[in-house]
C-alpha cells in the first residue's frame, strides 16, 4: 500500500540534488535548469539559468533569495552549460567573472581549472598554463588529480614532454585516471626521446585493469601504439603479442589486426598473418584497414605459393573495390545534391547518443557511408555540431514566429472582449468608489468624536433619537414660555426643568454603557471596512490585470518579431556556409578514399593477373 | 574577420536573448503573477524507483499528464527538478490531486493518488512535489513556496 504524505511548510520545498549537485537543493528553479542540463538540453538550461541569476542579482536582498544557497554552483554551471553548448567565448567570460569575484580560495581554484580546460580545448595551451598557474592554496580534493592531468596535457601541447613526464609520474596511483595517466606517460616519455622507458610504460598501460569502456579503449590504444613502436623497431614477436591484447570488438581492433598481420609478414611468418587478415577482410569494407586487408590477405597466400587462392581473393578484392567505388561515387553525388546535410539533421537518428555510428546503418543514406572516420575528427565534429545547433535554433525561431502571431491573436481577442465592457465597468466603479469614500469619511469622523469623548465626556452625543427629540421639544417649549410671566407659566417651566433633569439623568446614567456599545459597533464597522478594502484591492488588481492582458504589448512583440526575423536571416546564411564547409570537407575526404580505392583496385588487378600467371605456371610445372 | 565558429557562438547568444525576452512576454501574457501557479517534481535523494507516469488535477480538472522517458527519469535521479505544470488559478483555496505510477525498487508496480490543499494569494504560487519510496511504498511530499 502506498502512503502519501502532505507536509505543510511555509518554506520552499526542500529537495536534495543527490550526488550530482552535492548539496541540498533549495531553489526549484535552479533544479529545473539542472533537469534540462542532465538531458543535454543546454539551450533550455542556459535560458533559464541566465534568467534566474539575473533575477537573483536584481532583487533588493539577494541573500534572502533561494538561489543564494547555490549561487557559486549556478555561476559555475553557466560556464559549464555554455561550454557544453559550444559557446566558448561566453563560457570563458562567465568563468573569468567567478575567478575575479569575491569568492573562496577553493572556488577560485576550481574556476581557474575550468578556464584552463576551456583554453586547452580551444587549442590555446599558453593561456591554459597561465590559468593553471593561478591555482594556489586550497584545492578541492575531487579536482586535485584532474588539475595535474590537465597540466601534463598542456605541457605536452607546449612541447615540454619532460615537465609532462614529471607530472604524470606523480599521477600513476590515481584510480580515476588509471589507464589515461599511464598511456599519456608513455607518450610523454616517447616525445622526450626515452624510447625504452616509453615502451616499458606503454606495456604497463596496456595491462591496466579496465573497469569501464573508456579505460578499455585507452588500454587498447596503448597496446596498438606499443605494437606499432615495436614493429617499427623490428621487434615483430613482441609487437605481435602487444597487438594480440587489443580487443577484437574495440574501436582499435581493425588497426590492430592489420598491424598484427604486417608484424607476422615482417617476421616472414605468412601463414600466421593469414589469421588476423582473414578476420579483418570479412569486416565491413568501408573501413580503410579492411580495404588494405583485402589485398594484404591474397598477398600472404601468394607468398605461401597458394596462387590459386590468392587469385580468387584478388578477384574478390577487385570486385569489392569496384562496389565500394560505386558507393563512394554515389555518396559524392548525394552530397552534391544536398542529401548529406538532410541526413545529418534527421531527428530519429539524433535521439541516440551514438547517432554518428548509426548513420552508417541507414539504408537510404549512402552519403554518410564513408564518413564515419571523418566524423570522429574533432574539427569535423565541431563543424557538424555547429550545423546541428544552427538547425535546432532555426526550428526554434520558426516556431517563435508562429508563437508571436498567436500572441497577437490572443491580444486581439482580449481587446475585443474588454474594450466595450471596461468603460461601463469603470463608470460603475467610480460611483461605488465615491460612496465608499463618503462612508470612509463618516467612519473617520465618528472614530474621532469617540476618541475625543474619552477625554471630554459628551453624553448628549450618545442620545437616542427619542431622547434627542424629547430634548428638542423641551427646548421649544422653554422658548415658547420664555416671554410669559404668569404663575401657570412658572409651573410649566418648573415641570420642563424637571423633565430636562430626568432626560439628562438618563443620559448620564447610560453614558458608559452606550460609549462601550458604540465602540463595539465601531470595531464591527472597522472589520467590515477591512473586508471592503480587500475586495476593493482585489477589484483594482483584476481591473489592472484586464488592461495588462492586452495593453502595451505591441512594441515588445514588434521588436521580437524583428529580432527573430533578423536572427533567422543571419542563421540561414550561417547554416549555408557551415553546411557548405561540411560538404566540402566530406567531398575532400571521399576524394582521398576514392583515390585510395582506385590505387588498391589497380594493385589488385595487376596482382590478380600475376597470380593467374603463377598459378598457370605452377599447374604446367606439375603437369610436366 | 570573425571565424564561422565565432559567428555561430554569437548567434547562439542572440537567440538565447530572444528566448529570454519571449519567456518574459509569455509569462506576462499567459501566466500573470496574480493567477500563476507552477508545479514542480523531484525525486528524493538516492531514489531508485522508476516513475512511469504522473497526472495532476487542480480543483478536479486534469491539467497535466506526463509519461517519463529514460533520459527524463535519469535527470530526475541526478537531482534535476521537472516543471510539470504552469497555469492560472484565481486567488483563494484550491485542491491539488497527484497520481503517480511506476515500479518500486523491488520491481513491483505502484500506483498512488493523493490530494493536497493549497492557497493562492497575490504572488505566483510554486508547489514542489517530492516522490520517494519509503518502507516499500511510494510517498509524495508537497512543499510550498
Amino acid at each position: 500500500m502506498s502512503v502519501l504524505r502532505f507536509v505543510a511548510s511555509a518554506a520552499a520545498a526542500l529537495l536534495s540534488a543527490g550526488s550530482s549537485t552535492g548539496t541540498e537543493l533549495r531553489d526549484l528553479h535552479f533544479g529545473e535548469t539542472l533537469y534540462h542540463a542532465y538531458q543535454a538540453h543546454y539551450f533550455e538550461a542556459l535560458e533559464r539559468l541566465d534568467a534566474e541569476i539575473g533575477q537573483h542579482y536584481a532583487v533588493d536582498e539577494p541573500e534572502l533569495d533561494a538561489l543564494q544557497h547555490h549561487i557559486d554552483h549556478a555561476e559555475f554551471s553557466v560556464g559549464d552549460f555554455e561550454l557544453h553548448y559550444r559557446m566558448h567565448h561566453r563560457a570563458g567570460r562567465a568563468i573569468k567573472a567567478v575567478l575575479e569575484g569575491d569568492v573562496d580560495e577553493p572556488v577560485r581554484n576550481e574556476a581557474a581549472f575550468r578556464l584552463a580546460r576551456i583554453h586547452f580545448q580551444k587549442d590555446q595551451p599558453e593561456a591554459a598554463l597561465h590559468a593553471l598557474d593561478r591555482i594556489r592554496g586550497r584545492i578541492p580534493e575531487k579536482l586535485r588529480d584532474e588539475i595535474e592531468f590537465l597540466r601534463a596535457n598542456v605541457y605536452l601541447a607546449l612541447d615540454r614532454p619532460a615537465d609532462a613526464v614529471d607530472v604524470l609520474r606523480r599521477l600513476q596511483g590515481s584510480q580515476p585516471l588509471a589507464g589515461f595517466a599511464a598511456y599519456n606517460l608513455g607518450i610523454a616519455l616517447l616525445r622526450n626521446g626515452d624510447e625504452l622507458d616509453a615502451i616499458e610504460q606503454l606495456d604497463r598501460a596496456g595491462r591496466t585493469d579496465a573497469p569501464d569502456d573508456a579505460t578499455e579503449a585507452i588500454r587498447d590504444k596503448s597496446n596498438l601504439v606499443l605494437g606499432t613502436l615495436l614493429f617499427e623497431s623490428s621487434e615483430f614477436d613482441s609487437a605481435q603479442s602487444s597487438l594480440d591484447r587489443v580487443r577484437l570488438d574495440g574501436p582499435f581492433s581493425n588497426q590492430a589486426l592489420l598491424r598484427a598481420g604486417w608484424a607476422n609478414v615482417s617476421s616472414q611468418d605468412f601463414e600466421r598473418a593469414l589469421v588476423p587478415w582473414s578476420l579483418l577482410a570479412a569486416r565491413a569494407p568501408t573501413n580503410a584497414a579492411v580495404q588494405e586487408a583485402l589485398i594484404a590477405l591474397p598477398y600472404a597466400y601468394s607468398q605461401l605459393d597458394v596462387h590459386g587462392r590468392a587469385a580468387v581473393l584478388y578477384g574478390h578484392a577487385v570486385e569489392t573495390f569496384g562496389q565500394e567505388l560505386g558507393k563512394v561515387d554515389a555518396s559524392m553525388r548525394s552530397i552534391r545534391d544536398g542529401e548529406f546535410l538532410t541526413a545529418l539533421v534527421r531527428e530519429e537518428i539524433r535521439q541516440n547518443t551514438d547517432w554518428v555510428i548509426r548513420l552508417r546503418d541507414l539504408p537510404e543514406a549512402p552519403e554518410t557511408l564513408y564518413l564515419i572516420d571523418l566524423m570522429a575528427s574533432h574539427d569535423f565534429q565541431t563543424a557538424l555540431q555547429n550545423y546541428l545547433d544552427l538547425e535546432d535554433l532555426r526550428k526554434k525561431l520558426v516556431a517563435w514566429q508562429s508563437s508571436l502571431a498567436a500572441f497577437e491573436d490572443l491580444i486581439r481577442v482580449r481587446r475585443d472582449y474588454y474594450e466595450p465592457r471596461l468603460p461601463e465597468i469603470d463608470d460603475q466603479f467610480r460611483r461605488i468608489d465615491a460612496r465608499i469614500r463618503l462612508r470612509m469619511q463618516q467612519r473617520e469622523s465618528i472614530a474621532m468624536r469617540l476618541e475625543n469623548m474619552l477625554i471630554a465626556p459628551r453624553p448628549e452625543l450618545l442620545a437616542t433619537s427619542d431622547e434627542q427629540h424629547a430634548g428638542l421639544r423641551i427646548e421649544q417649549l422653554e422658548e415658547a414660555l420664555a416671554s410669559s410671566e404668569s404663575p401657570v407659566a412658572d409651573g410649566l417651566r418648573a415641570r420642563l426643568r424637571r423633565l430636562r433633569g430626568v432626560l439628562r439623568f438618563g443620559l448620564e446614567m447610560r453614558y458608559h454603557e452606550r460609549l462601550t456599545r458604540t465602540h463595539e459597533h465601531l470595531r464591527d464597522l472597522t472589520a467590515d471596512i477591512e473586508q471592503l478594502d480587500a475586495r476593493y484591492d482585489a477589484f483594482v488588481r483584476t481591473r489592472q490585470a484586464a488592461s495588462h492582458s492586452y495593453v502595451g504589448y505591441e512594441d515588445s512583440i514588434a521588436g521580437l518579431r524583428t529580432r527573430v526575423g533578423e536572427a533567422l536571416e543571419r542563421l540561414q546564411t550561417l547554416m549555408a556556409r557551415q553546411g557548405h564547409l561540411l560538404e566540402t570537407v566530406a567531398l575532400e575526404e571521399l576524394e582521398v578514399r576514392r583515390d585510395r580505392l582506385e590505387a588498391y583496385q589497380n594493385q589488385a588487378r595487376f596482382a590478380l593477373a600475376d597470380s593467374y600467371d603463377r598459378a598457370a605456371k605452377a599447374q604446367a610445372a606439375q603437369a610436366r | 574577420m570573425r571565424s564561422l565558429d565565432e559567428q555561430v557562438q554569437e548567434i547562439k547568444s542572440d537567440v538565447l536573448g530572444i528566448a529570454a525576452e519571449l519567456t518574459r512576454l509569455e509569462e506576462k501574457l499567459l501566466y500573470p503573477s496574480n493567477t500563476q501557479v507552477a508545479v514542480f517534481l523531484s525525486l528524493s535523494p538516492e531514489e531508485v524507483l522508476e516513475l512511469d507516469s504522473l497526472r495532476i488535477e487542480i480543483d478536479g480538472e486534469p491539467v497535466a499528464h506526463h509519461i517519463y522517458s529514460f533520459k527524463e527519469l535519469d535527470a530526475l535521479r541526478k537531482g534535476g527538478v521537472q516543471r510539470v505544470y504552469t497555469g492560472n488559478v484565481p486567488s483563494g483555496d484550491h485542491h491539488l490531486s497527484v497520481s503517480v505510477a511506476g515500479k518500486l525498487r523491488s520491481g513491483s508496480d505502484f500506483q498512488s493518488t493523493e490530494s493536497f490543499g493549497f492557497r493562492k494569494d497575490v504572488e505566483p504560487r510554486v508547489l514542489g512535489l517530492t516522490l520517494a519510496e519509503n518502507a516499500g511504498a511510494a510517498s509524495i511530499e508537497l512543499g510550498h513556496r
